[in-house]
């Protein structure tokens, strides 16, 4: 079967099961609609957890950043999951004995405030929207590319399958949806993978395919890489930090801390049955997420070289790589770089007029390298590869069988629904139930708070998806300000809340103010006030990255250093936290009269 | 023995303590910090730094949470105050 038929035909069969799914598991009430009425098993919140964590921005890019980056690309890995260990034992076991199904009313209750609540509800909002708003921006372009449909198209699609679920489903859809949707993209991300390190390695496991040898030869994998990629002049790959090594490590706090403040992930954490189950579910949650993102880097170093092998021969055997007759002849180059050359990610410009491909860093600073280009008569690296394009055409390069490449599509299109999902929930819930029913209209019936939800989700869904159609120059900006504003704001209030007893509202307000500000002080600066081109101010604060040298995608740990140090210091001098609240906060701590959280909150 | 409220949270702060230990020296430690010096070590073809950074620390981060949760059910059952 061709393969645009095969594509619409994998692509729509997975809808029709999210849909029938949603229609299924239709919610009745406020607590099924937001927590799945507490009832739904670790292993399975687990998955479904794993598939609302993974975006599309886990799923198409993280392999191919980590890919150029190298060693350095470690961050997105260790960061990505190391927060999920932080959110098992700080927070998630608390938070479900505490009771409320939502994040802002846990920091209204605790810090007996609705002020402090409404500032927890306009961060969660700021963070979740501008996350989502990538989600649906990564809807769009995995639906043009692989169903031949305009961006603008698939951004509509997107948004009508989005609308149909996330709406009449709630999280009980939604957690079951996303089951399907976990096992969809996870088969889509290693089966690919499971080929091409058996056609590299010899052995089908990725993660042990990566740190075997090369078959057929007598040298490891990543050492034949390395060696191949410091001839060509590029950073070693397996010791090339991001930055300096001080940035990698705030970077890595960041993510960490950022994950653990996610109000889409925390809210998990409220839908499982007992205290017990909160704690291992976050180990479940992290098994399944870990089988990708081990795989990634796999996927990342094999596409690396299969790439270089493409390119040069000599790659693929250790021989003299600027021979005359190594570089790829470009008229014999395979389909697959035909077909993506006509996308414009993949280019090739013959700078020397040899009719050949050369593929090396023309811009190292490495004399050697540029002394052997120029006596092989190269004059420029002629090829540019986009890098999220390397897990896409992944099974394209390994010449897999178009059901691969078709279950690709379904799998990208999955990881950013999902993702969408989740954080139209979150959403939701902190407009109708945190500041529609707990401040502006107490009197609001289930029903109508129910109605609430809905309506506050489908704007979101117009709001996303209009901005997802104009894209205000977002990218990775985007993401890092998400990440940013969990750390900053969210993640310091709840740890805060649950392991100082003292803290009172004035200094959780002020925390949080803080951090969130100086956070986004410092990421407008580099990127334009709310991303807009033009608007930036690196003058004012000294140059690019002049705090310590570290980058604005990083920054989200000093916004919530800065929280924890205000927040400390506004409570030691403002009145001490109520004796009752003191009192809440040492029963949060033990398991014991843990109740289902009902809609009755 | 002290059952008190008081002396569970000292032991849960305590668990939390050693496991969070673990969990930044894998991560921060061998990942990061001390990288380049385990990259001698070789783990198969893996330099065992690089290794820490782009596998290691997520199997260990998997163990340190199902530890954390199996030793913390004993500390809840030991102090009387688990869910029944």
């Amino acid at each position: 079967m061709e393969l645009q038929t095969l594509t619409y035909l994998v692509v729509g069969l997975t809808f029709a099961i999210y849909i029938g799914i949603a229609v299924w598991a239709r919610a009745g009430s406020t607590s099924d609609f937001y927590v799945a009425g507490g009832g739904v098993p670790p292993v399975m919140n687990g998955m479904a957890t794993a598939a609302d964590w993974m975006s599309a921005a886990s799923f198409i890019s993280m392999a191919g950043l980590i890919s150029n980056m190298g060693y350095g690309g470690g961050l997105f890995l260790m960061g990505w999951t190391g927060g999920y260990v932080l959110m098992a034992m700080l927070l998630a076991p608390y938070l479900r004995k505490f009771g409320k199904f939502t994040v802002p009313s846990f920091v209204a209750e605790r810090f007996y405030s609705n002020g402090a609540s409404a500032v927890a509800v306009v961060c969660l909002l700021t963070m979740s929207i501008t996350y989502i708003i990538g989600q649906m921006t990564g809807v769009g372009v995995t639906f043009a590319r692989f169903l031949g449909v305009t961006n603008e198209m698939g951004i509509y699609i997107g948004m009508a399958i989005v609308f149909a679920y996330a709406v009449f489903g709630g999280m009980k859809g939604i957690t079951y949806t996303q089951v399907a949707q976990y096992i969809v993209l996870i088969s889509a991300y290693t089966i690919p993978a499971i080929f091409i390190s058996f056609q590299l390695t010899g052995n089908p496991i990725p993660q042990l395919g990566l740190g075997g040898s090369l078959s057929g030869q007598d040298i490891s994998m990543l050492a034949r890489l390395d060696q191949v990629v410091t001839d060509l002049g590029f950073g070693k790959y397996t010791t090339t930090t991001a930055g300096s090594t001080l940035n990698m490590f705030v970077y890595t706090i960041s993510l960490m801390i950022g994950t653990a403040g996610l109000p889409h992930v925390i809210i998990r954490f409220f839908t499982v049955p007992t205290v017990a189950a909160a704690r291992s579910s976050a180990g479940w949650a992290l098994v399944f997420i870990a089988i990708l993102y081990t795989t990634a880097p796999a996927v990342a170093a094999m596409a690396r070289l299969n790439l270089h092998s493409t390119i040069n021969a000599a790659a693929k055997t250790g021989g003299d790589m600027y021979a005359a007759d190594a570089s790829l002849v470009h008229a014999e180059r395979p389909d697959w770089m035909k077909r993506w050359e006509t996308t414009g990610l993949l280019k090739w410009q013959d700078k020397n007029n040899d009719g050949r491909i050369q593929y090396y860093n023309d811009k190292t600073k490495n004399q050697a390298v540029l002394d052997k280009a120029a006596a092989a008569g190269w004059a420029g690296s002629e090829l540019t590869v986009n890098a999220d394009i390397i897990v896409l055409a992944n099974p394209e390069i390994a010449l897999l069988p178009n059901w691969v490449i078709a279950l690709v599509a379904a799998g990208g299109v999955a990881a950013a629904l999902s993702t969408a999902a989740g954080l139209l929930l979150a959403i939701s819930s902190a407009f109708s139930h945190d500041l529609l029913k707990k401040i502006w209209m107490p009197n609001l019936s289930e029903k109508g708070e129910l109605r609430a939800g809905k309506i506050a989700m489908a704007c979101a869904i117009v709001v996303a998806g209009w901005l997802g159609l104009n894209p205000p120059g977002f990218a990775a900006g985007t993401v890092a300000l998400a990440f940013g504003i969990a750390a900053s704001s969210i993640f310091p209030v709840l740890m805060m809340g649950i392991f100082n007893k003292k803290m009172n509202k004035e200094g959780a307000i002020a925390g949080m103010i803080a951090g969130i500000s100086i956070t986004l002080f410092y990421v407008f600066a580099h990127k334009g006030i709310f991303f807009i081109k033009g608007t930036d101010y690196l003058g004012l604060i000294g140059g690019a990255n002049s705090f310590f040298g570290i980058t604005p995608e990083a920054f989200g740990t000093i916004g919530a250093l800065t929280n924890f140090f205000v927040a400390y210091v506004v409570s030691k001098f403002t009145p001490e936290c109520p004796e009752h609240i003191q009192h809440l906060v040492e029963d949060v701590r033990t398991p014991r009269g843990s109740k289902i959280i009902g809609g009755a909150h | 023995m002290d059952t008190s409220g008081k002396a569970y949270w000292h032991a849960v702060l305590k668990l939390i303590g050693i496991h969070l230990f673990i969990w930044a020296l894998v991560s921060y430690g061998f990942g990061i910090v001390f990288a380049p010096a385990l990259n001698n070590i070789h783990l198969g073809g893996y330099p065992l730094g690089f290794w820490f950074a782009h596998q290691g620390s997520m199997y260990i981060f998997i163990a340190l949470i199902f530890v954390f949760a199996k030793l913390m059910g004993k500390l809840d059952e030991k102090f009387n105050v688990h869910e029944q």
